[in-house]
């Protein structure tokens, strides 16, 4: 059938953390056409390992990391497929088991902190909930595990900054409290949307170094979104590549970012700066994404690839392995990238 | 904390004008009565020397601006005249009815805030369900029934019907006050819930799809915890000056549910006041309600100071 | 951000499938139809009460007092031996048109008010606002009750009691929209096209103003009628021994235990009324300001 789920091989199913199978999100109706988001994404991540999502808006990227978290939007739900994390099946699971995971096996870190911390109490004290609910912390034990996990992520007078509320915190301390929340309970899987995209560059690299530093040494995994290939690049291990709700490409980092073998991914690379050959020149990608409703029957990328042939246009490409542990979901890859060693 | 406070002074410089307006408002009123006042306040009493006794008493023969600067002058000792009816300083009548509205206000706001944060929770929850319709409607109708006779309904229902409340009065002691004023308080609050509810139950559902309650979740919140420790108090701010802004209105409410429920409080002592044409009580008990709207008004902002860390009302009038 | 441009699309997607609400015809807008044909058949009945009402509502018959509900009096009769029936069918030509007459006064006084302040800002603003804020000190029943009393009773006083509390309301929703529309691009344009002030204020401005009073409106003659019944209640009212519902209520509460159906028809009436404008109310601000509803 598909060659995708081979892509981890069996031997990491006992291994993996995470394993997202075939999954579907969107919103359901009544009368079964269905409006399809995010559409048969398949990934695996293992225990400690980093694995990176890139994509445009809308690519679906955010949902996927939702789903697993149980924070989709109202209306949007599962379709299909399954989320297992750790052997257990997330998807249906009763919503206050799928809680007790919430906190000391999962945690999860939002793109904006401003909005994602809620404003009228203590950072200190959110902070302090996770620990106090799920470790049965008393309130002081958690306020001292709260102001040594804030120091933990470099903020300077953790003592004081605790009693602060959000809006009194810049940016960059905003999303560091984030992350405290996140690794106080020693989560095993560490869900990131975007956590840097609302910090300026310099303040970025500091967070995304506190937070790989935390994730070594608790062994937390990443499951990591972002629009922004450096990121990724700085950042994980393992990547996947989405496009119109569906995976384009997925592999190790080094791997897809040096060899790419979807068109889409080598027309965001070619539209990124790289700060080694600043004097490259950057090609934009033509056209603009599908919107939801809007997806063509075949490629999603059909539209505005070069390569496009007829095929393209009639059927979905399948997920397929080009080297073992990295596929590509491209019917004309081999043609395209024939002259690239692989 | 306290540094935010700092704008209560300035916020209470500000309500003066507001209540020199209230008092000269008040003291116009009393001057609307056609004809000679004294004449019109004594009515079928009127003989020639109780006019005149009365005339000098009101100093109703002084030039406007020095009768207002009287009345200003014994406001300030705490002065409201002498009831006609009562023979007895107004100033004592009002103290004595106090304890009674302020009770079955603070009553009423404490069953108003049961009712409508439950029912807003309830509708918030899943934003046009069908428990959202049932609330709905009982905010709907909440609003279009009359409160007195609300209470009528209750007294039908309750008193005379289960024989579980009282018809009416006050009672001895705390506990019997809590029992006799419990219906009293329930036909106000069923008055004042939907406006509550109206306020609540959209800032829950904006509280519910923001992203600090998604962060709450990730951390295992749900249920009581989340509604307790982040929705509600988010929720609540918008609401409190709904609830200040609206007080007026219970107030008002209030003074007519008294009469309802035979309750000896400012409603009652106004209304009866009104009847036997004792201007200076009706005009003491206004002023009194109306100062207590204003200072209601300055107590809203502090307690939305003190739920909102961002609210920083003394930079804002400074500014 | 992601989400969100995802869930737009997708939201805006199922829009376009279930049709606009704001572009449905105004007989689809089921509050807008409800509210005219509750309304429609009150006023209705109010306009017939003199050949509906199959007793004089005034006319004492003290025989036949208390009597209960039959087929001869539908709803019995009261202490005087009048028809309750009859009663209310003429109470609701008092409650109503009392209702309609008072929300006009304050309706003017309260725009023109709220919108000179808004409009021109400043000192006038601060002053009348300030005036504002001392009205609104003032409880609605509170002062209306003071101002009967000052005024005597009769149809008159309700009139000027409910215009000088109800204005205040107006005059601070118009005074926001003005704040706002004044800012408006096509309002600038007119300023800058050297239109005089009344011009832009009253071509410009007004129309798009007037809507959310005329929305407010409609919740003020609910208002005004509970003014007036609950007046009428207290005895300060209408004078008796005219039919209106507050004083059918009050005669009613002395027999609630053998005769519960007095008081509680009346209120009902004010209970359908007050519904009838409200969804009337909430029909029309769909119709007038789409944008402003979810």
């Amino acid at each position: 059938m598909r060659t995708s789920s081979a892509a981890g091989t069996a031997a990491s199913t006992a291994l993996s953390l995470l394993r997202v199978t075939d999954l579907r999100i969107g919103i359901r109706r009544r009368r079964g056409d269905d409006t399809v988001i995010v559409d048969d994404v398949s990934f695996d991540i293992a225990a400690g390992q980093r694995f990176g999502v890139v994509g445009e808006s809308g690519s679906g990227k955010s949902l996927t990391l939702r789903a697993v978290a149980d924070l989709l939007p109202k209306g949007v739900e599962v379709l299909s497929g399954s989320i297992l994390y750790d052997g257990r099946e997330l998807v249906g699971m009763p919503g206050a088991e799928r809680r007790r995971l919430m906190g000391p096996e999962i945690a999860m870190i939002f793109q904006e902190p401003m909005t994602a911390l809620n404003p009228v109490v203590r950072v200190g004290d959110q902070i302090a909930e996770g620990p106090r609910r799920h470790l049965g912390l008393s309130k002081r034990t958690a306020h001292s595990l709260a102001v040594e996990m804030m120091a933990k992520t470099g903020i300077p007078d953790p003592e004081r900054r605790s009693r602060a509320y959000a809006h009194e915190l810049s940016g960059g301390l905003r999303q560091r409290i984030m992350i405290a929340m996140a690794v106080s309970c020693s989560p095993r899987l560490l869900l990131c949307d975007e956590p840097t995209t609302a910090l300026d560059v310099t303040v970025q690299h500091q967070v995304l170094r506190v937070l790989e530093d935390l994730c070594a040494d608790t062994g937390t995994a990443l499951a990591f979104v972002t629009h922004d290939l450096a990121v990724v690049n700085q950042t994980c291990t393992s990547m996947a590549v989405m496009y119109s709700g569906r995976i384009a490409e997925s592999g190790s980092v080094v791997e897809v970012l040096s060899n790419p073998r979807h068109p889409y991914t080598r027309g965001l690379l070619d539209s990124a700066p790289d700060f080694d050959q600043p004097e490259r020149q950057l090609i934009p990608i033509a056209g603009f994404p599908p919107s939801v409703t809007g997806r063509p029957v075949g490629c999603a990328f059909a539209p505005r690839c070069p390569f496009a042939v007829e095929r393209c246009r009639t059927a979905v490409p399948p997920r397929e392995e080009i080297t073992p542990g990295h596929d590509t979901a491209c019917f004309e890859s081999e043609r395209i990238f024939a002259g690239v060693p692989a | 904390m306290l540094h935010r406070l700092s704008f209560v002074p300035g916020r209470l410089l500000q309500s003066v004008p507001v209540a020199f307006g209230v008092t000269l408002l008040v003291f116009f009123l009393a001057h609307l009565l056609p004809g000679n006042a004294a004449l019109a306040l004594l009515g079928q009493r009127a003989t020639p020397e109780s006019v005149a006794a009365l005339t000098e008493q009101l100093g109703l023969n002084k030039p406007l601006w020095e009768q207002y600067l009287l009345f200003l002058k014994q406001l300030g000792q705490g002065n409201l005249g002498t009831s006609l009816t009562y023979q007895s300083p107004v100033t004592g009548l009002v103290l004595g009815a106090i304890p009674v509205t302020l009770t079955l206000l603070a009553y009423a706001l404490v069953l108003s805030l049961a009712i409508s944060i439950p029912l807003s929770a309830l509708a918030s929850f899943r934003p046009g369900g069908g428990r959202d319709l049932g609330v709905r409607a009982f905010t709907l109708l909440g609003q279009g029934m009359p409160q007195f006779w609300v209470g009528i309904m209750l007294i039908l229902l309750l008193a005379v019907g289960l024989r579980t409340f009282p018809v009416g009065g006050y009672g001895e002691t705390a506990g019997e006050h809590l029992y006799f004023l419990f219906l009293p308080s329930l036909t106000l609050a069923i008055a004042m819930s939907p406006t509550i509810i109206r306020s609540l139950r959209s800032s829950m559902i904006t509280v519910l799809e923001s992203d600090y309650v998604g962060t709450a979740k990730s951390k295992g919140a749900s249920g009581v915890s989340l509604l307790t420790g982040h929705v509600l108090r988010n929720a609540a701010i918008p609401t409190v000056s709904v609830i200040g802004v609206n007080l007026g209105y219970l107030v008002g409410g209030s003074l007519v549910i008294e009469r309802v429920f035979a309750l000896p409080g400012l409603g009652s002592l106004m209304i009866n006041s009104i009847f036997t044409r004792d201007f200076p009580t009706v005009q003491g008990v206004t002023l009194f309600v109306a100062l207590f709207v204003v200072v209601v008004g300055i107590l809203t902002d502090v307690i939305y100071t003190i739920l909102d860390p961002r609210v920083d009302l003394g930079r804002a009038s400074s500014a | 951000m992601t989400t969100v441009t995802t869930l737009y699309a997708a939201r805006r997607a199922r829009r376009s499938t279930a049709g606009s609400r704001s572009l449905k015809p105004w007989y689809r807008n089921g509050s807008l139809v409800a509210g005219i044909v509750i309304v429609g058949l009150l006023v209705l009945a109010a306009l017939l009460a003199p050949v509906l009402s199959p007793y004089d509502p005034i006319k004492q018959d003290l025989v036949n007092a208390l009597a209960p509900p039959s087929s001869t009096h539908l709803l019995g009769t009261d202490k005087f031996g009048r028809d309750v029936l009859s009663r209310l069918l003429w109470g609701a030509r008092v409650d109503l048109r009392v209702g309609f007459i008072a929300v006009l006064i304050p309706f003017v006084i309260g725009t023109v008010v709220g919108g000179v302040a808004g409009y021109f800002g400043g000192w006038l603003d601060t002053v009348l606002m300030r005036i504002v804020d001392v009205f609104f000190a003032f409880p609605f029943y509170v002062m209306v009750i003071v101002l009967v009393f000052v005024l005597g009773s009769g149809e008159a006083s309700i009139y000027i009691a409910i215009a000088a509390v109800s204005w205040v309301s107006y005059a601070k929703i118009v005074r926001g929209e003005v704040l706002v529309a004044k800012e408006q691009d096509y309002v600038v344009a007119a300023r800058l096209g050297g239109l005089s002030h009344a011009r832009i204020l009253v071509r410009h401005i007004g129309p798009n103003v007037l809507s959310q009073a005329i929305i407010y409106g409609m919740s003020d003659i609910v208002m005004d009628i509970m003014a007036i019944v609950t007046l009428g209640y207290l005895g300060l009212g209408i004078a008796p021994p005219t039919a209106e519902w507050g004083s059918i209520i009050s005669d009613g509460q002395e027999f609630i235990t053998t005769q519960w159906q007095q008081a509680t028809i009346p209120g009902l009436a004010v209970v359908v009324t007050s519904l009838g404008l409200s969804w009337l109310g909430d029909g029309l601000s769909d119709l007038l300001s789409p944008e402003r509803r979810k």
